[in-house]
């Protein structure tokens, strides 16, 4: 059975090609990296596997059925969350509000749905913060928002895009602990990563791409050592010189 | 939150007890007027300052509730407090197609979808006279001759609507409504299906605020469609009783109805009769300026500022704040 599969996704926006011809297959229990330069089309990846906008061509396979084409909440219930590389805290609703608001997804009561969201917050190392308003957590704090926020639906699949983006090297390590326990609790993960200490500490496999293409895919040791992905990271001039 | 409980009853109380006590029906009258308010204002606020889709156009369910009432008698010939039960529902099925219209677009564009929703049913209203008697309005001979009967009914829907929306705020409804106010995007990726939301919302509002036309058409025993669709008296009376007593709090619009319509009679009736008759046409000018000084120093309204406001009289208070 297909866990997950992204199969030849294409993505234009006008004349210009964000996503071209991508394919790739997460495995259930795996955290899975998704790496590439700026604007290479990482974040639109996401932005299609969860239908905020149609794709232009190619499909995308969950537990053995296309999801194309259903609404963004639709993905949400069958068992897909995400969090967003530019936070997007309830910013006037407290911590704990915004997870509960979330933990609806899976049930109906006020009091079910604020003992999911409590217990998402102990999980994330937010529970301290439960009353503060969103909007007043920093930006280490909002990160772990959005995530608790995605839990609280209870996800089959998680897709992370840039969590560890901005914070301090002891707040990334906790990231680290963060989404490897999250993936023991059962969560499949597919995570977009600048942070390559992050990236191949924790990913089983790599898919690397550049200005919408794949690249390379495979272990972290792979993917770090394959020529088109130092290239695309260090530039041409970088790669020449090294042959000299 | 217990001490907030006392204080509601305490006000419910003094409310039930108040024309038993004030014989004189211009202030039973005033009170009667309130409480409608009281339920457009509220219903303005579930839509508008809990799920964030600012209506400009809630005359159009008003309007639509006074003239099903109305129409019941013109033409159906039967009591127009058969319209009470019917007028929510009809404003329900009108909301359906305005939020399938106008749920299109977001934020301003929204609400000038309303605005213009608005003044397209004022219209209709004017001009399909087979139906609505157009210009000419609908009169009808109010029931009772005593204000108390309405008194108490108007105070029981006004109650009940806040009632309503006090539950459905504690509920996944009103999480719902409040994650799409704050961010759509993050509230479809977290599952909700913002567009039937949104549409909930408005339903609930339109409902009670159907049932308060039909309320005014029984009570009033006089609409048209200037004063029913009206854009000033209604669709905008409906914004400022919203923000004036505070966005997104339950008991905001009922201090907003106090004031606006304590405004809106003392500008009415030239500061009752000490100013000159003139002074009655500023009250646009007045509520404009209202509007401009909420926004500009008290952005949550009067309950959603309160302490900002009580730190102004009490001073001692601001010191342990
Ligand atoms: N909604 C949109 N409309 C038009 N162009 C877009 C849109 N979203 C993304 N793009 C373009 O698509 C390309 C890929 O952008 P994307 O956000 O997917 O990159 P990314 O890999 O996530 O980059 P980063 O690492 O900076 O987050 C960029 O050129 C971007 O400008
Ligand atoms: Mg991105």
């Amino acid at each position: 059975m297909t866990f997950f599969a992204v199969k030849n996704l294409t993505k234009s926006f006008g004349g210009l090609l964000a996503v071209n011809n991508v394919s790739f297959q997460v495995n259930e229990g795996e955290i899975f990296g998704l790496i590439g330069p700026n604007g290479s089309g990482k974040t639109t990846t996401f932005n299609c596997i969860n239908q905020f906008f149609p794709l232009t061509s190619g499909d995308i396979i969950f537990q053995d059925q296309s999801i194309k084409g259903m609404k963004t909440h639709q993905i949400c219930q069958l068992g897909i969350g995400r969090t967003f590389q530019v936070v997007k805290p309830l910013g006037r609703l407290s911590v704990l509000d915004n997870v509960t608001a979330s933990a609806f997804c899976r049930v109906n009561s006020i009091k079910e749905a604020r003992d999911v969201a409590e217990e998402v917050l102990e999980f994330t190392n937010l529970y301290g913060e439960k009353d503060k308003l969103a909007k007043s957590l920093p930006i280490g704090g909002r990160k772990r928002l959005e995530i608790a926020r995605a839990l609280a639906t209870r996800p089959k699949l998680l897709l992370l895009d840039e969590t560890a983006a901005g914070l301090t090297p002891t707040e990334v390590d906790e990231a680290i602990e963060l989404i490897k326990k999250i993936r023991d609790s059962g969560v499949s993960i597919l995570i977009i990563e600048h942070i390559m200490k992050l990236i191949m500490t924790i990913s089983d496999r790599i898919h690397a791409i550049n200005f919408g293409q794949t690249i390379a895919e495979g272990t972290p040791a792979e993917v770090a050592n394959n020529p088109a992905v130092i290239e695309a990271y260090l530039g041409e001039e970088y790669v020449k010189g090294q042959g000299h | 939150m217990k001490k907030g409980n006392l204080t509601v009853g305490i006000f419910a109380l003094l409310l039930l007890l108040f024309p038993l006590v004030v014989r004189s029906s211009y202030y039973q009258h005033l009170l009667i007027i309130i409480f409608i308010w009281v339920i457009i204002g509220s219903s303005w606020n579930l839509l508008a300052g809990y799920a964030g889709q600012v209506s400009f156009g809630h005359a159009i369910f008003f309007g639509v509730g006074a003239y099903t009432a109305g129409i019941l008698v013109t033409k159906l010939g039967v009591s127009a407090w058969w319209g009470m039960l019917l007028g929510g529902f009809i404003a329900m099925a009108v909301a359906l197609f305005v939020g399938w219209v106008c749920f299109r677009l977001r934020g301003p564009y929204f609400a000038l979808a309303t605005l213009a929703g608005g003044e397209i049913f004022r219209l209709i209203a004017i001009n399909w006279e087979s139906l609505t008697e157009g210009m000419v309005g609908i009169l009808i001979i109010p029931t009772f001759k005593s204000k108390l009967p309405y008194y108490y009914l108007s105070f029981g829907l006004a109650a009940a609507c806040i009632l309503a929306i006090h539950l459905i705020m504690r509920s996944k409804w009103g999480y719902y409504f409040v994650s799409i106010r704050e961010d759509q995007d993050a509230a479809e990726s977290m599952g909700i299906n913002t567009n039937r939301y949104k549409n909930i919302a408005l339903l609930v509002s339109a409902f009670f605020t159907g049932l308060a036309g039909a309320f005014y058409m029984n009570y009033m025993g006089f609409i048209d469609p200037d004063v029913v669709f009206s854009l000033h008296y209604i669709s905008i009376m409906a914004i400022l009783v919203g923000i004036v007593g505070g966005v997104a709090t339950i008991m905001g619009p009922a201090v907003g109805a106090v004031v606006m319509v304590g405004l809106q009679e003392t500008f009415r009736s030239s500061f009752f009769g000490l100013a000159p008759q003139w002074v009655s046409e500023g009250h646009a000018i007045v509520f404009g300026l209202l509007v401009i000084f909420v926004i500009m120093f008290m952005a949550n309204g009067i309950v959603g500022d309160w302490n900002k406001i009580s730190r102004l009289f009490w001073r001692r208070k601001a010191v342990r704040t």
